[in-house]
């Protein structure tokens, strides 16, 4: 293992009802990077970063992340509760969580490292608004603020621009490049490419499993691009269990009717019926 | 001035039956009330229901085994809803089912079960102590236990605050920072059950949840912060009791039903007047600022 590797994929395959949708991937996310994670739709691209933060387990393989490492995660589709009475401080306060844990009292200077979060994020009047009344920008500025006030070494953000204006892209980007700047890791699944290309000076191609991982440049060029369009979305229903000797062909298409082995299966869902990765 | 006092001292100056029954309802809502927020703001609130209906086959089971005892009821009760919510909890944490339906699940066949154990040797007056309560005749243990139950809840509440509110407010977030999820999930779930248990020798297994959920329901119309909906709540609780008491006192009817029926004057009051109520709502919307 290299010793500057913040996170580190050992074989690893996430998925849900038995049907993968992150297989076998190898590799390892250098510190202070700051990677694009691009594909389609159901490329396995928010799956990965559930495993990653450890709220999917592996069926297969593991992700080893640097010990000490402290993780701040942005869902693409958050648990939020709007209709919860809460204020904005209240939102971003959350974010003191791994600082005061959930005992540890608040003191002078977290409720100013607060307000400075949220200044940074351009909502300095907003502390006291109940949430309920953000706008879909506002909201996404608001959980930023509180991913900068968990001081995190290891930065998550599933699709953060979405709902986001151009002004306020530009802003939250910024704040992206000063994480980058202060030598946190970061991964971020985005859909535009020219963004990608503009800002992120790696890039991880999913297509369940990598397509091209590493400079942008290299990785989003228009082979592998098509490559990872061709790839095939849906679940095969009665696809053969991938076995240990067929597992490691990373390099070209999977094909899973390449394989000759075709057992009964007994998994009796429906097309679509289980959760999905995006 | 004398009419006054006979109206709202009297009873409770010349009478220890009634002394107790306030100071048991007191504390009831105390410990019940900021349980009822919570329920609601996780709209849990039908689900507290359901867990009154739970706690039946105990209570009866501890009936059918002591008679009409508070005690051996009262601990019947506990164990039945604790396996009824962490069942109904476990199942909607470790499988695909939602917690509305596994609840029900469960409570209906816990329901079955208490109503069937006792027909079996109560007559139908036993049967209506146990789903109506008699607040009017808390003995002295009863007071310690609900007393217990209360600094229980307050304490756990204390603790594990600001894990609830975040386990409410956003529940993926809590689980990327910290394990508490489900522990904080089912320690509130245990409190929900302790409070019904706490109410039903006072208000029966039918009414204990209306301490609950009608002040915690009116209070959500006056603030948009946890902290004082709770608080809130509390006092409609306070006043719910006095005035349920009192009613019952003058004019002759049984205790919990007043009890939870002021509760209800006060929600429907809430509705209409409550700063976030129906009223208020008409009389803003001709009115805007400019920004």
């Amino acid at each position: 293992m290299m010793t500057n590797a913040c996170l580190t994929f050992r074989d690893l395959t996430l998925g849900y009802n038995s049907h993968p949708a992150i297989h076998h991937l190898n590799g390892t996310v250098r510190k202070g990077s700051l990677t694009a994670v691009v594909g389609a739709n159901g490329s396995g691209k928010s799956t990965l970063m559930k495993g990653i933060v450890g709220v999917l387990k592996p069926m297969e393989g593991s992700v080893v992340r640097m010990p000490g490492v402290r993780t701040a995660y942005l869902p693409q589709q958050s648990e939020l509760d709007r209709s919860f009475p809460a204020r904005v401080v209240d939102l971003v306060s959350l974010g003191l969580w791994p600082k005061r844990g959930m005992l540890g009292r608040y003191t002078k200077e977290d409720r100013e490292s607060v307000s400075k979060a949220l200044m940074a994020v351009g909502l300095g009047e907003f502390e006291t608004r109940p949430i309920d009344t953000l706008s879909g920008g506002q909201l996404q500025r608001t959980l930023f603020a509180r991913v900068l006030l968990q001081d995190a070494d290891l930065i998550l953000l599933d699709e953060p621009f979405n709902a986001v204006d151009a002004k306020t892209m530009g802003d939250l980007i910024q704040l992206i490049k000063r994480w980058h700047g202060e030598e946190r890791t970061i991964m971020v699944v985005v859909h535009d490419l020219d963004l990608v290309r503009q800002n992120f000076p790696e890039t991880l191609l999913l297509a369940r499993q990598p397509v091209a991982w590493g400079e942008t440049r290299e990785t989003l060029r228009p082979e592998n691009l098509l490559k990872a369009r061709r790839f095939h979305e849906a679940w095969e229903e009665n696809a053969p269990w991938c076995e240990p000797d067929h597992s490691r062909d990373h390099g070209h298409d999977h094909d899973h009717h390449d394989h000759d082995h075709t057992h009964d299966h007994h998994h009796d869902h429906s097309h679509g019926s289980g959760p999905r990765a995006a | 001035m004398e009419f006054l006092y006979g109206l709202f001292i009297a009873p409770f100056a010349d009478f220890a039956f009634m002394q107790r029954a306030l100071f048991g309802s007191l504390m009831l809502s105390l410990g019940a009330c900021p349980v009822g927020v919570f329920l609601m703001l996780r709209r849990m609130s039908l689900s507290g229901d359901a867990m009154a209906h739970a706690i039946l086959p105990g209570a009866a089971a501890g009936f059918l085994l002591y008679g009409l005892e508070i005690l051996p009821m009262t601990v019947g009760g506990l164990i039945a809803g604790i396996v009824v919510a962490l069942g109904a909890g476990a199942v909607s944490r470790f499988t695909i089912q939602r917690e509305d339906a596994s609840m029900a699940a469960f409570y209906l066949i816990s329901l079955a079960v208490g109503v069937l154990m006792v027909s079996i040797r109560g007559s139908s007056v036993d049967l209506m102590h146990v789903l109506f309560g008699t607040v009017l005749a808390l003995n002295n243990e009863a007071l310690i236990l609900i007393g217990g139950i209360v600094v229980v809840t307050l304490v756990s509440l204390a603790i594990f605050w600001r894990a609830l509110v975040a386990e409410c407010l956003d529940p993926l977030f809590l689980r990327s920072v910290s394990r508490m999820g489900s522990p904080v999930h089912f320690i509130f779930l245990g409190l929900v059950v302790l409070n019904l248990v706490g109410g039903f020798q006072a208000l029966g297994t039918l009414l204990s949840v209306g301490l609950m959920m009608l002040p915690a329901a009116s209070a959500r119309f006056w603030t948009v912060r946890v902290e004082p909906m709770c608080v809130l709540a509390v006092l409609i609780g306070f006043a719910s009791c006095v005035a349920g008491l009192l009613l019952s006192y003058h004019a002759s009817l049984p205790s919990g039903p007043a009890i939870i029926l002021s509760a209800g004057v006060v929600y429907f009051f809430s509705i209409v007047f409550g700063s976030r109520g129906a009223l208020r709502a008409r009389i803003v919307h001709h009115r805007h600022r400019t920004a």
